[in-house]
């Protein structure tokens, strides 16, 4: 495996467990800062709950715990002593099915943002404007930034969770199978978007859609039943995998 | 062949019978509405709200009555519901781990199902006998334990109700516990509370134990110190004498607190509904 030169996180013998079932099996892996890292394999491989271990989500559920080591800016994640809240500032996340908060628009954004600084009004007006300029939102809804979140359609709501994970000005953006939700074109939109986000964030997703993986990122790990089968750059894994199990689960002979 | 029609049978038969039992309670509804209405209409008028319940043999109205009533569920509701709700977001959202939780979930549910006048015996054990008089205070406080059980329940349910996955959004922002509950799990949830607040209303509205050995009853105007007049002993009172003009009352009083209940369930269907619609 190809040692990145410049890691935003670096994953060191990360083992994970639900309860006695072991999820994860020594993991190494590295996540390039401003890079696109894809997670594929087929369901139950693990590839969610790798993700959910960046900014340690699994730790709202009792009976979950990891091992090992994932270091972001020189501290391990996994550290009890690290500040959860700041943690999550540092590395957001957008889920499966949009989760807009039932309030307006424009709250929606400023909820989070609010967590961490205190903005006039009007610094908070251009944080919003920023921040839905960014997922690519701003055009479709500058009008009705005092509606509901609600009232918006899937894609839409998908862009304001993305807008809303921007505004924090988040270093890394974890992305949990964003679009498996979304209509073709809704999709198309978000990747369009993973596309002009990865010049100022670092992204991992999690994706079931192989094209997906191959349109997006700039790496692709793939993994099978908890463990790392192979990670590389994403052209050569899709032309060229070393492993034969790669390539039988790329080319559709499994999963 | 056989098997598809032996099903159509089947289906026809089960909604038979379904709409025969829905007719069957509707039957019994109607009965009673029309009952209120063409026996409370004709006491129904200005009077009603402008005079006080009278001496048998005088006319009069239920101002008294109905001003009581309105003072003591309100007092009650405004005591019930901050337990309620406070009780009830604990429950969802904070109660997982241990012990205290399921404890209260249980103690809630025999709260819910106790007999009201249970609940009547009991504040006139540990508030009336203790201060010697029945009072407008004594009445409120034994609603308020009736309002108590049921928005602890409607609250829990309509947090549970609320998508585990709109908590993590809120988590993954860094939100402390108390900020997603607050801001999005009691918002999300807004309605359904709203709801179990106007059930709680159109439930303790009509309750006649609690207030017999609490409020008791009054023929005049009082303050919550006093004993106080209220609609369900009224009307259970006229209702008990001999007196037709007391009857009058007593079910215009009864078509009066069916008219408030069946308004509350209304406006509760409504507000409940944009929360079902996805």
């Amino acid at each position: 495996m190809t040692q990145a030169l410049n890691p935003k996180l670096a994953v060191k013998n990360l083992n994970f467990y639900y309860g006695n079932f072991h999820a994860l099996k020594n993991i190494n892996l590295d996540i390039r800062e401003g890079k696109v890292t894809a997670f594929i394999g087929p369901s139950g491989c693990g590839k969610s709950t790798l993700l959910r271990t960046f900014n340690r989500m699994y730790g709202l559920y009792p009976k979950l715990r990891a091992e090992g080591e994932i270091i972001m800016n020189g501290r391990n994640v996994l550290d009890p002593n690290v500040d959860l809240n700041m943690l999550r500032a540092k590395v957001g996340m957008v889920f499966q099915k949009p989760t807009p908060f039932p309030m307006s628009i424009y709250d929606n954004i400023a909820f989070g943002v609010k967590l961490y600084e205190s903005l006039s009004k009007s610094e908070m007006d251009d944080r919003v404007e920023w921040a839905l300029q960014k997922a690519a939102l701003w055009k479709e809804v500058k009008d009705k930034l005092k509606q509901s979140g609600l009232g918006l359609s899937g894609g839409q709501q998908q862009r304001l969770c993305i807008a809303r994970a921007v505004a924090v000005k988040p270093e890394v953006l974890l992305l949990d199978e964003p679009t498996s939700a979304l209509d073709p074109i809704s999709t198309a939109h978000i990747e369009e978007l993973v596309h002009e986000l990865k010049q100022d964030y670092t992204i991992a997703i999690v994706t079931h859609n192989m094209q997906q993986a191959a349109r997006v990122s700039d790496y692709t790990a793939y993994m099978y039943l908890g463990e790392l089968i192979e990670v590389g750059e994403t052209d050569s894994i899709f032309t060229t995998p070393k492993k034969k199990a790669t390539e039988d689960y790329i080319t559709g002979k499994f999963g | 062949m056989t098997l598809y029609f032996r099903r159509r049978l089947i289906n026809a038969l089960s909604l038979t019978l379904s709409l025969a039992a829905m007719a069957f309670g509707l039957f019994w509804l109607l009965w009673i509405l029309y009952t209120l209405f063409s026996n409370g209409l004709p006491g129904l008028g200005m009077a009603l709200f402008t005079q006080n319940t009278p001496a048998p043999g005088s006319t009069g109205g239920l101002a008294n009555a109905i001003v009581g009533s309105l003072a003591m569920s309100s007092v009650g509701v405004a005591i019930g519901t901050p337990i309620g709700i406070l009780a009830g977001t604990y429950l969802a959202e904070f109660g997982e781990r241990g012990w205290l939780a399921p404890a209260t979930r249980f103690i809630n549910d025999i709260l819910l199902s106790a007999p009201s006048i249970v609940i009547g015996l009991f504040i006139y054990d540990v508030y009336v006998a203790q201060v010697g008089h029945f009072s407008g205070w004594a009445g409120a406080l034994a609603l308020s334990l009736l309002v108590i059980p049921v928005v602890v329940r409607t609250t829990e349910n309509m947090l549970r109700l609320v998508p585990n996955s709109m908590r993590e959004a809120a988590y993954a922002l860094g939100a402390p516990q108390w900020k997603m509950v607050l801001q999005v799990s009691l918002r999300a949830a807004k309605a359904g509370v709203v709801t179990g607040i106007l059930l709680a209303v159109a439930r303790i509205v009509g309750e006649t134990a609690p207030l017999l050995f609490t409020a008791l009853n009054n023929q005049f105007f009082s303050n919550m110190n006093q004993p106080m007049a209220n609609l369900p002993v009224v009307i259970f009172q006229f209702a008990m004498s001999p007196y037709d003009d007391w009857h009058t009352l007593a079910w215009a009083g009864a078509l009066l607190i069916g008219l408030f209940v069946l308004t509350l369930n209304i406006i509760a269907r409504v507000l409940i509904r944009p929360a079902k619609s996805h």
